[in-house]
């Protein structure tokens, strides 16, 4: 086996072809309409520790995915079996299903006229050509920097070098046939420093679809390195009530609980703490929160959306009311809406608002909690009830005064996000909620 | 193992592609490079169904099939790995070369024999896909959606799901392991809103193991889960806040184990341990808990949702004693752990599919009981709370700092159980909290069946256990500071 991997620009076709075999195939076995995923994934992964090699896993993976609908009635299958037989027995799987569910009046693909016409290339993948030394070779690079920060960065749980590409295909008995190849690129480190009071972890990473555009091996592994010292001999506060700032790292998880909030699966669900919230204010005036699927180049970026609806930029969250519900078909009708073009979530979400420099945004702050990690699954999406494990800096008077941690911070989801106070201007860029240190007003400290 | 075991293996897995013995052993050849501690095949084949319904109807079903082989070179501290989601030789081969490129090239190891161990099962091997019709499973979740609905007419929804796999495992490796398992592994999810003067709440109950479906459906699981979703739903309707800060904290037997499982588990997995990063690495033989404390990792026990005839190596799985009386006694050990810490496989190598590298997992995870009655921890307690529900947790195994989130708890005030009060997630650093539990109860239970624990992106399913216990003091992340 050579070490290149193989180009993908090649199977879209190939899967394409796939799609409209499998879709024959389910019109063969009586389906009134279906809709298939398939996708080829392939990738490198190269870990060091300790200045050492740890890991090559080379990762090739294919499957795909059927749903079969036998008028209101559906049933799904998947397989990773890339065979010809698997097609006919993968489809019969799903049509066994679709025999026993039962009719639900909402059931279908997505209406044909919204399909996706205009695919525009969105400049996604950007393949590197790297093998497995070099990717270690830039992994030891970066893993030596953060071990040379200070004397304190004391062990590693590695560095890794990763490059994935993909291709996806989409199509449905509409006649739509979509899809796209992709690529992504990172560079992580995972340090641990020590001192008298024992030791503490942090990491850094950098992500790209080209890798060009990749952070330097080396700054990753000094943030690494500085993040993890800057967490030795932590404090504990005292439990009361203070403003909490959520560093960007952990404010783009605070965004998506808003997000789910309002989601049709959960809206109509009624699992939601914002239930029939359109048009309502659920948030600080200043605060939107917009969508861009088709950002050139961008982690998020598609043009149409998991059942073949094109997408389109639009704020759901416009000055701190529910503009648009994030909607699938299926969703959309279960609240008698039409889809927002959402099937699978939203796309390259920016969070925007009343935005000020970092380090005056903590002036704002005065005396009070930075969180730069949160652990734990204290989130109740029916009520907004939040309460999660935290770990950060004090702040007082403005200024960064020393890390704490073994703290819990809590509060309800649409106090904090009426009483969100302002932003930074630190976008972090690295995922599909791009969001910046976000300040609340008041969340209860649970410490000593 | 059983011969019928691997035979049967056998037939799911070579036997389509047209593999036999000798070009299993000519690829481990191949992969036996110089240096090549440890050369692996890991073949796996896995079905998986599952059932939803909502709003009063079985709406969506899904039904999958996943196979391939996993092949790993280990050389000191180094792994190769690559995998083929074909069970086909020309994939092997070309995967064997990628995982063996970790090592410098040299001739081929040879290989030894392989040797067979006669295992136990740990449970049957029936087909629990298939061990029920369709039509029962459907009829199923209906009578759960009916009797949940009929229990309070504050039940606004209804979701349950059912779901079941069943999976054949052939591990074949350098150091003559030749072992097979097949497992079937089912549950029952069952979760409610309710809603009262605007209020909602949601409330969820589930179980499972690895046995034949019939069992769910038959044996009145079905209607216990639907009770105690509603029930748990309406005590959290009248919940009040959670108070904030330092307090006594009582855990209920069973789920709560996941204190375990988060406080000691995790940090005492051989991986971590090996490279000195967790807060209890060279620490076998010091005191990091209180003397009342046993903590065990069983993988053996009957039909449990942690259990393994064989770990994810081929290694028949134990019991480890990892803490004895409040002292560390070991670690959890996968091969390559175990062979760099100079100890034996615990039978904790685990994987979440072929497409994953194993390494150290927990099984079923539990602290043995003590000798309290649960009525006198409680009266113990002046005021506190107490907590017998939880949604999940996390740990961080550097420092030791770990969280879990309470889903139904209740203050005690006066040793009585007085108001529910709503989710509050716990917070502690595992070592110092294990040695402030001053009770432990005679009521060891172990939790219904329903664990996934994550690590390194890799699920596995685990369970966990623990006689009620006392915790002298624990920051709960409350909101009410009065």
């Amino acid at each position: 086996m050579t070490n290149q991997l193989p180009d993908l620009r090649d199977s879209e076709q190939r899967l394409k072809n796939r799609v409209q075999d499998i879709l024959a195939e389910a019109g063969r076995q009586g389906a009134s309409a279906a809709e298939v995923s398939v996708s080829e994934d392939v990738g490198l992964s190269v870990t060091v520790r300790m200045r050492d090699l740890e890991s090559v896993e080379f990762n090739h993976d294919r499957g795909f995915g059927i749903t079969v609908y036998f008028g209101q009635r559906k049933g799904s299958a998947s397989t990773s079996d890339s065979s010809v037989e698997a097609i006919r027995e993968t489809v019969r799987a799903a049509a066994n299903i679709a025999r026993h569910t039962q009719e639900d009046p909402c059931a279908g693909l997505a209406d044909p006229d919204r399909m996706a016409h205009d695919l525009p290339d969105l400049d996604l993948y950007h393949p590197w050509d790297i093998d497995p030394e070099a990717a270690q070779t830039l992994a030891l690079e970066c893993e030596a920097a953060g071990l040379g920060f200070d004397q304190r960065v004391r062990n590693s749980d590695g560095a890794s070098v990763s490059s994935q590409r993909s291709c996806r295909v989409y199509g449905n008995s509409h006649g739509f046939v979509g899809g796209y190849v992709g690529s992504r690129h990172s560079i992580s480190c995972v340090l641990i420093a020590a001192d008298d009071a024992g030791m503490q972890r942090d990491y850094w990473y950098t992500t790209d679809r080209n890798p060009d555009a990749l952070e330097a091996a080396r700054a990753v592994g000094l943030e690494a390195g500085r993040r993890a010292v800057a967490k030795l001999s932590p404090r504990k506060v005292k439990t009361g009530a203070f403003p909490v700032a959520f560093s960007a790292q952990t404010a783009g998880g605070l965004a998506g609980h808003l997000l789910g909030a309002i989601s049709g699966g959960a809206l109509y669900r009624r699992a939601s703490f914002l239930p029939d919230s359109l048009g309502a204010q659920v948030a600080a005036e200043h605060l939107t929160f917009s969508e861009a699927p088709h950002l050139p180049g961008a982690l998020g970026s598609a043009a149409f959306d998991g059942e073949g609806v094109a997408t389109a930029a639009k704020a759901f969250i416009d000055r701190g009311s529910v503009a648009s519900y994030i909607l699938s078909s299926y969703s959309g009708r279960k609240l008698g809406l039409a889809t927002t073009g959402n099937a699978g979530g939203v796309f390259n979400l920016t969070v925007s608002g009343r935005t000020l420099p970092v380090d005056e945004l903590l002036k704002e702050l005065g005396s009070g909690l930075l969180v730069t990690d949160l652990m734990g699954q204290g989130v109740n999406p029916v009520t907004g009830d939040y309460s999660r494990g935290a770990t950060g800096f004090w702040v007082d008077r403005g200024e960064i005064a020393y890390p704490v941690d073994e703290i819990t911070i809590a509060a309800n989801l649409k106090d904090m996000f009426r009483g969100l106070v302002c932003l930074g201007d630190d976008l972090d860029m690295r995922g599909n909620i791009r969001a910046p240190t976000v300040l609340i007003d008041r969340m209860t400290l649970a410490g000593d | 193992m059983t011969q019928a075991l691997l035979e049967d293996a056998r037939q799911r897995l070579w036997v389509p592609a047209g593999i036999e013995q000798q070009d299993v052993d000519r690829l481990m050849g191949r992969l036996m490079g110089r240096d090549v501690d440890l050369g692996e095949l890991y073949f796996q084949y896995q079905r998986h169904e599952s059932w939803a319904l909502e709003d009063g109807i079985v709406k969506d079903g899904a039904y999958s099939v996943d196979q391939g082989v996993g092949v790993r070179a280990v050389a000191g501290e180094k792994t190769g790995f690559a995998y083929a989601e074909d069970i086909m030789l020309p994939s092997l081969t070309a995967a064997t070369e990628a995982a063996r490129s970790i090592t410098r090239l040299g001739q081929s190891g040879s290989v030894p024999a392989p040797f067979r161990q006669t295992v136990p099962a740990r449970y049957g091997a029936t087909d629990p896909i298939r061990s029920v019709s369709e039509e029962v499973k459907v009829a199923v979740l209906g009578q759960v959606d009916t009797l949940a609905r009929s229990l309070d007419p504050r039940v606004r929804e209804v979701n349950v799901r059912l779901a079941a796999s069943h999976e054949s495992v052939l591990v074949v490796a350098s150091d003559g392991t030749l072992a097979a398992d097949v497992r079937p592994l089912v549950r029952l999810d069952v979760s409610v809103i309710v809603e009262q003067n605007g209020r909602r709440e949601r409330g969820s109950a589930g179980a499972g193991g690895r046995f034949e479906l019939s069992r769910l459906v038959a044996d009145g699981t079905a209607e216990s889960l639907a009770k105690e979703a509603v029930r748990t739903a309406l005590v959290n309707l009248d919940a009040e806040d959670a108070p904030a800060g330092p307090m006594t904290v009582v855990l209920g037997p069973g789920w709560p184990g996941v204190l375990l499982h988060e406080a000691v588990g995790h940090g005492l997995e051989g991986d971590f341990n090996r490279k000195g990063s967790s807060a209890f690495s060279n620490r076998v033989g010091e005191q990091v808990a209180s003397t009342l404390c046993t903590v065990v990792d069983d993988g053996t026990l009957d039909e449990r949702r942690g259990s393994l005839t064989v770990d994810d190596e081929g290694t028949p799985t134990q019991a480890t004693v990892l803490i004895e009386k409040g002292i560390l006694k070991g670690y959890m050990q996968d091969k390559q752990n175990a062979r760099l810490m100079g100890v034996s496989s615990t039978g904790n190598g685990r994987r979440q599919s072929y497409a994953h590298m194993p390494m150290p997992r927990m099984t079923n995870t539990f602290m043995q009981p003590g000798t309290h009655d649960p009525e006198e921890i409680i009266s113990s307690v002046g005021k506190g709370i107490y907590a017998v529900n939880f949604g999940g947790g996390q740990v961080d195994i550097t420092s030791g700092r770990f969280v879990f989130s309470a889903t139904e708890a209740y203050r005690i005030e006066g040793g009585r159980l007085t108001r529910p009060i709503r989710g509050a997630t716990l917070i502690g650093n595992g070592p110092e909290v294990m040695t402030r539990i001053s009770m432990v109860g005679k009521d060891l239970a172990l939790d219904r069946g329903v664990g996934v624990c994550g690590k390194d992106g890799q699920s596995v399913p685990v369970g966990v256990g623990q006689p009620t216990l006392r915790i002298d003091e624990v920051v709960v992340g409350g909101t009410s500071t009065g």
